[in-house]
């Protein structure tokens, strides 16, 4: 276990061994970027995440713009990415399906890391009966699938992007919460924990000072590993006619209007699906990456 | 080992009940009158009323859910709102498709994922390494469907050597696109686990006194690392279940195969709630039986499970 935050002697050169500020987060970073793959990982994630947001500047056409003389365009230099039976341009559509990915991947697994750590903050701090509701609760939602469970969840509620973001965070807080318990019982007899008990700190304070910083490594690893999984529920979802609703360009929805015409137009599936691919390994080996960083024993 | 099956059952118990609750409140709060949808436009107010009676409806929260347990104990899961028919049976006609395909991925998972990843770890750091390693990574990243449609655009519709819809007359090339398609994720899962845990066995003292005295490469590693290093393997296969449970509905959509799977996805796309969430309870319920039968293995193959159990008993 590292400590959160302390000094290592390094060599300054002419002047000799100095010493200099290092912490549980910046010994991790260090290792991070000499992870190739982690940077390679990064590097997706962070064009992906430009391309969301400038999306008007690097798309082409219009992404819902109609042109029915253009339908069934095989990729060329006006259309990149071919186009699709109405005749919109998939590039560009693409590139605008980013946004929604992104959105959910970030949103749902916020809601997910928030629900998980209040729940098991109180299971792995109190334990008792608390632990054992949160614990049993969590059991529940480990017998659903994710997907099974976003369906069941989604077609209730109905289509649309808030209520995927609540499907894919609420079904998603089992994970966090078993896995913040668990550092929270590493952590909590502690001597630091201690002598802030000791100095009279409320419950509140050690645990929002004291046990979240240093319980939360493992939750960013989660935390990016399943960024990729909730784009692949995002797209399974939309795929299945549960996700964001046509003319929103979304890249499981793109798919599901391909599946009629993949002998006919096999752009129309492959340019959104590597996308989705694309997307998912930049968070996986991000992920991997941090949890080698977090945990060099690894 | 019948204690520890007696236990792993009892367990299942309150989960079974906490997930029939969360279906139950889920159907509950849908905002549209069921009597409505099932008896549709033009209904009459009595026939309505009548219908709101007979399915309980207009009773209070608590004193409906414990009629829908009872009725789910029964066997009944409501009735669709589109066919006017019982969910039991339109889901009865489904479900053994649905298990034979399931079946079927398990078979590629356990044989294309134990033997990648053992020779990956027989082979550490070679390119049949690297390819498995590499093969895997992507392989998570790949979402069902799109690998589903990629395999029936290239196997089916180019090269023609494979059906790419529906399950014909039964026959096992008809299974062989879907399995792989729904094995894909879980496999790889598995290829990686079993090349982790047959690393970290090999580096054990036991293997190197194994080798020590005199005994076969192949046996060291057939006899002596792969049974310790399934341990983890098996747990993992009964946790990929979920993964394969979710994946049914995917892959049966893109292969029009009769299943549970698109049974949920035309229920979905005609908004027949009590099909959607019969449908999803029965998928729970097969993923919670077979993660017992994989928990009953792991007992089987791990002697130490046992002997514990037997020391508590004492």
């Amino acid at each position: 276990m590292f400590s959160k935050q302390g000094t290592g002697k390094v060599y300054n050169g002419a002047s000799g061994y100095g010493y200099k500020k290092t912490s549980l987060y910046r010994n991790a970073w260090r290792r991070l970027k000499k992870n190739k793959l982690a940077m390679v990982g990064l590097s997706i994630i962070c064009v992906l995440a430009a391309t969301a947001i400038f999306s008007p500047l690097v798309a082409t056409h219009d992404p819902t713009a109609r042109i029915k003389e253009e339908s069934f365009r095989s990729p060329s230099t006006e259309h990149w990415f071919g186009t699709d039976i109405l005749g919109r341009d998939i590039y560009s559509r693409v590139i605008y399906g980013s946004r929604i990915s992104i959105m959910v991947g970030v949103v749902a697994v916020g809601i997910s890391l928030a629900i998980g750590i209040t729940m098991g903050a109180l299971a792995g701090y109190f334990g008792g009966f608390p632990d054992t509701m949160v614990m049993r609760m969590a059991d529940i939602f480990f017998a659903f699938p994710y997907i099974l469970g976003a369906i069941a969840i989604m077609t209730v509620l109905g289509p649309g992007l808030v209520n995927i973001f609540i499907a894919i965070g609420i079904l998603g807080w089992a994970y966090f919460a078993r896995l913040f318990r668990g550092s929270v019982l590493s952590v909590k007899n502690k001597e630091y924990v201690a002598a802030a008990r000791a100095l009279g700190a409320s419950n509140f304070r050690i645990m929002a000072k004291h046990i979240l910083p240093n319980s939360f490594a493992p939750m960013i690893v989660l935390g990016t590993m399943n960024v990729g999984t909730a784009i692949i529920v995002e797209a399974s979802l939309s795929f299945l006619g549960l996700g964001v609703q046509p003319p929103t360009p979304a890249w499981g929805h793109m798919l599901s209007e391909s599946l009629n015409y993949i002998n006919i137009a096999p752009w129309m599936m492959f340019f959104p699906g590597m996308a989705i691919v694309l997307t998912v390994l930049g968070f996986v080996l991000l992920g991997d990456g941090l949890r080698d960083a977090f945990d060099p024993r690894m | 080992m019948l204690y520890y099956i007696l236990k792993r059952i009892l367990q299942m118990i309150p989960v079974l009940i906490g997930v029939t609750l969360i279906l139950f409140l889920l159907m509950y709060i849908i905002p549209e009158d069921p009597a409505r949808l099932i008896l549709q436009q033009g209904a009459t107010d009595q026939a309505l009323a009548n219908l709101r009676e007979k399915m309980g409806i207009d009773q209070p929260l608590h004193i409906q859910y414990f009629r829908y347990m009872k009725n789910l104990l029964q066997g009944d899961l409501g009735t669709s709102y589109r066919y006017r028919r019982p969910v039991t049976g339109i889901l009865a006609d489904a479900y053994p498709n649905s298990i034979r395909l399931a079946f079927a991925a398990i078979l590629i998972e356990i044989l294309i994922g134990l033997c990648a990843g053992m020779i990956a770890a027989v082979k550490k750091y070679s390119f049949w390494d690297t390819l498995v390693t590499v093969s895997t990574t992507l392989a998570v990243c790949v979402p069902v469907f799109w690998l589903g449609m990629i395999m029936q655009n290239l196997f089916g519709l180019r090269l023609g050597w494979l059906p790419i819809s529906g399950m014909g007359d039964g026959s096992i090339q008809y299974y062989i696109l879907p399995a792989f398609t729904l094995a894909s994720v879980s496999t790889a899962y598995v290829a990686r686990m079993t090349r982790s845990s047959m690393l970290e066995v090999m580096s054990h003292d036991y293997i190197t006194t194994a080798f020590a005295k005199g005994l076969s490469y192949r046996l060291v590693v057939g006899k002596h690392a792969l049974k310790n290093a399934l341990i983890p393997v098996v747990t993992l296969i009964g946790l990929n279940l979920g993964a394969l449970m979710g994946g049914v509905v995917l892959t049966e959509t893109v292969f029009n195969w009769p299943g549970i799977g698109r049974t949920i996805y035309l229920a979905i796309l005609e908004r027949d709630t009590p099909v959607v969430l019969g449908g999803t309870l029965v998928l729970v319920i097969i993923f919670l039986v077979l993660n017992l039968v994989v928990d009953v293995l792991y007992g089987l193959l791990d002697p130490r499970i046992r002997v514990a159990k037997q020391e508590v008993k004492v």
